[in-house]
């Protein structure tokens, strides 16, 4: 293999791990405030968190249509194998998402109660069932697909297995949690109370999915169990629990006091380290346990022509998405700002 | 009839006419409408023209919906082409799937990151900068058709790759041979004027509802109506010529490099010089003939090559099995035809009664242009159907089979999607239409005055307050 080809893959993989990051940060808090809606009546709490996405939500979700672009031009084995394969999920995850993509202008526009009270159910059930199906797709993926000759060739319910679910249950878990921090940064008085103490509960919940979760997938294929233990990869596994511990403690210090943005962060923290410690696990496949980077590669020219696009665009797109989470920054709080 | 085998290749080319159909109103309609919106906010820069802003506000409102439902219906797209077409997208993803790329690098991103600012940002920026976002939400709708139509142009006239001997995969060779390919300029004009029209329509037959209404109150529709109806035809006066020229052309481009294509548009089976132009028959894919056909004498020539000595193709220049379902091709050619001709006849109708001053209360006129709200986005679909159906059985014309192109899928799977986005989008995307002709029957006078800042929110009484203290 020359140069190229076996570096470029490397690149894109971060990039492609990169991209998956920041869409299951991003709209893992605002569909994490979707799932709120069943525990939070109040009609002017609701309006405040969904004030708090309203501006942003479109951008978030614009990252998991860049994953899937990425996946189809640069790994397109990858993208034309695991889509088949968790056919299921993610056309019920489609869906949900249409359900709570919609339900933002909906239940707004609404003309009567029962309308509202419609799509605020639609917003809740559509952004639980969206995650519980993306953490599907991902316990599936990390237990492995059935490929032939670069094909997809399982069966259409192989995914759908008691690690799934455990996966499913982390997400919607993970999500909720997200969404909770974000609240306790971005609302005030009485709701921002009731997020610490929500936060609280499913940290607690969320420890034990990480553990859950971690204990499980290296007993999944021989090789994960391998690349925890062998050395000298360990030395980098090790930190990773340490350092979700760390995040645990910090988030519990400071759900107690005066932070705001701090539980956020160790959230955050969380879901980058098990993001982090799933690529340990399963490097260097694309497709675990068949098909490897480099098996499920674009040509060299596609690589290279998105990667000079994906250098250029990235930082603008990071820029201006700033800029718009900076113009809507701070605390939301009722209407009273009217000109 | 589809036998036992074919049926899931027909379940999932069915899925894929729903899905995309259903979706491709709403970028139209977010790109005709962001135009509007554009001009409206400029005019109501430049002249301060109050009217000019609530007109912005009123379809401001429409095209959060709008935009919101084409977000969503396009998560689907971006994800349906691995989950049902993977043959396809393994072998020809390094050059579409890249394309695709660069749409949500350059457009969706734009659009996504401004459309904050343009719905919820007007005093917390300023209207220069609100103006800019406009414009940049605008840029961003412009920019994503023209990834998308090179994506889709190259997979009908594709050019600029080399297969691998190997494993079949089209192989990128020359990146600015594949974006800028035979068919794309033409097919870029030919949609991007149909936005325009369709959205034309649209505000029309608001502006003729309104009008009517009024009318029937016995009452005269205030000057904010009147503005908008009068702006609406005079961008029907405008587009419509220029799509017949452009569709004329674009149809010259296919004889060029499909001629297969035009063969099953005409219902063509033979090729022949100073051809007719059927305006009527039942093109029949088994006999090899078209039944019932009505004709003009030598204007098929004269269309196709401008020229009535012109030699027109036929279905047998082609063996059958890369033949386009002709009867499908045959009608929707020829309603988008009716409709184009109809729009025309709407704009023109629409200069002689402006003319002599009788635009604004003309009944039938009125009546003619509510009737034709969807006129547009039905010439729209049909020039899709042609042009889909028509390059069939490929996908990437004359190299890849759409046959080759599907996953390796359950029926059962492929029966269960189908059924659920049936299912999903005509509830989800009905309740959406309904909202919009909810919204449609206020006044943009109605429409909330009572802050510059919030749009849509605002109907709502709550606000985004920004607190100075932020942590």
């Amino acid at each position: 293999m020359s140069g190229l080809a076996f570096y470029l893959p490397f690149i894109w993989a971060f990039i492609v791990i990169l991209a998956i990051s920041v869409y299951v940060i991003l709209d893992g808090f605002d569909l994490g405030i979707g799932m709120l809606f069943a525990f939070e009546k109040k009609p002017e709490h609701r309006d405040i968190m969904i004030n708090t996405i309203a501006p942003v939500w479109d951008g978030n979700e614009t990252w998991m249509v860049l994953g899937g672009a990425t996946l189809f031009g640069v790994f397109p084995g990858a993208y034309s194998t695991l889509l088949p394969a968790f056919y299921i999920p993610i056309i019920i995850m489609l869906g949900a998402l249409i359900f709570r993509g919609v339900a933002f202008e909906f239940r707004i526009m609404a003309h009567s109660p029962n309308h509202r009270a419609f799509w605020n159910t639609g917003f809740m059930a559509g952004s639980t069932l969206a995650a519980f199906c993306q953490g599907c797709i991902l316990g599936g993926y990390v237990q492995g697909v059935h490929t032939s000759h670069g094909a997809f060739a399982g069966g259409a319910m192989d995914w759908l297995t008691p690690f799934s679910v455990l996966c499913g249950l982390s997400v919607v878990t993970g999500y909720a949690l997200l969404g909770t921090t974000w609240l306790v940064w971005r609302t005030s008085d009485e709701l921002e109370a009731r997020c610490r103490r929500w936060s609280k509960r499913l940290s607690i919940l969320m420890i034990l999915c990480i553990i859950a979760v971690s204990c499980w997938t290296p007993f999944l294929h021989a090789p994960y169990l391998h690349h925890w233990i062998a050395f000298p990869n360990i030395l980098f596994g090790l930190p990773v629990p340490l350092l979700v511990a760390l995040a645990g403690f910090l988030m519990w210090r400071t759900l107690d006091k005066e932070h705001a943005i701090t539980p956020f962060l160790c959230a955050i923290g969380w879901f980058l380290l098990s993001l982090v410690g799933l690529a340990i696990t399963i490097w260097p496949y694309a497709v675990p346990p068949t098909l490897t980077l480099w098996d499920v590669a674009s040509p060299v020219p596609s690589q290279l022509f998105q990667l000079v696009g994906t250098v250029i665009l990235l930082p603008i797109i990071t820029g201006y998405s700033i800029y718009s989470y900076y113009l809507f920054r701070g605390k939301v709080t009722k209407a009273d700002g009217y000109h | 009839m589809v036998n036992d085998h074919e049926l899931p290749l027909t379940i999932a080319r069915i899925q894929f006419a729903f899905t995309v159909g259903v979706h491709i109103i709403f970028p139209a309609f977010s790109i005709g409408l962001s135009v509007f919106l554009t001009f409206l906010e400029g005019m109501w820069l430049k002249t301060n023209d109050n009217r000019y802003l609530n007109l912005f506000k009123y379809w401001l409102k429409i095209f959060s919906i709008v935009f919101g439902m084409g977000v969503v219906s396009g998560i689907v797209m971006a994800y349906e082409f691995g989950t049902n077409w993977a043959g396809f997208s393994a072998k020809a993803g390094p050059i579409t799937g890249v394309l695709l790329s660069y749409e949500v690098m350059t457009a969706f991103f734009m659009e996504a990151g401004f459309l904050g600012v343009m719905l919820f940002g007007l005093n917390r920026v300023g209207r220069r900068m609100h103006f800019f976002a406009t414009c940049a939400v605008t840029t961003g709708t412009l920019i994503s058709m023209t990834w998308i139509l090179a994506s889709n142009s190259w997979m009908q006239t594709p050019q600029g790759y080399v297969i691998d001997q190997k494993t079949g995969h089209f192989l990128p060779h020359d990146w600015l041979a594949i974006i800028f390919n035979p068919s794309f300029p033409y097919r870029i004009t030919h949609m991007g004027l149909a936005a325009m029209l369709s959205v034309a329509f649209t505000v029309a037959a608001a502006g003729a509802w309104h009008l009517l209404k009024a009318k029937k109150g016995g009452t005269q529709a205030d000057s904010t109506i009147r503005l908008m109806f009068s702006l609406s035809l005079w961008m029907i006066v405008i587009t419509a010529p220029l799509q017949i020229i452009a569709g004329d052309m674009h149809g010259l481009n296919t004889l060029k490099y499909q001629p297969a294509k035009i063969a099953a548009m005409e219902g063509d089976w033979t090729s022949e010089t100073r051809a007719p132009e059927l305006l009527f028959g039942i093109p029949n894919m088994k006999t090899e003939r078209t039944d019932y056909a009505i004709g003009i004498p030598l204007l098929g020539s004269f269309i196709l090559t401008h020229d009535i000595n012109g030699k027109v193709p036929g279905l047998k220049d082609y063996p059958a099995d890369q033949r386009a379902p002709a009867p499908i091709v045959f009608f929707s050619f020829r309603i988008m035809i009716a409709l184009g001709g109809l729009m025309l006849l709407c704009g023109l109708w629409s200069l002689w009664l402006r003319r002599r001053q009788r635009l604004f209360d003309h009944p039938l006129f009125l009546r003619v242009i509510l009737t034709m709200a969807p006129a547009g986005f039905l010439a729209l679909l049909c020039g899709w159907v042609t042009t889909e159906v028509g390059r069939q059985p490929w996908t990437v014309y004359g190299l890849l089979r759409t046959k080759d192109s599907a996953s390796p899928l359950a029926l059962s799977s492929l029966s269960f999607s189908m059924l659920f986005f049936v299912a999903v989008y005509l509830f989800v995307f009905g309740s959406g239409l309904l909202m919009l002709i909810r919204l449609l029957r206020a006044t943009p006078e109605a429409a909330d005055n009572t802050s510059d800042d919030i749009m849509i929110l605002g109907s709502h009484h709550h606000t985004i307050s920004q607190n100075k203290d932020a942590s």
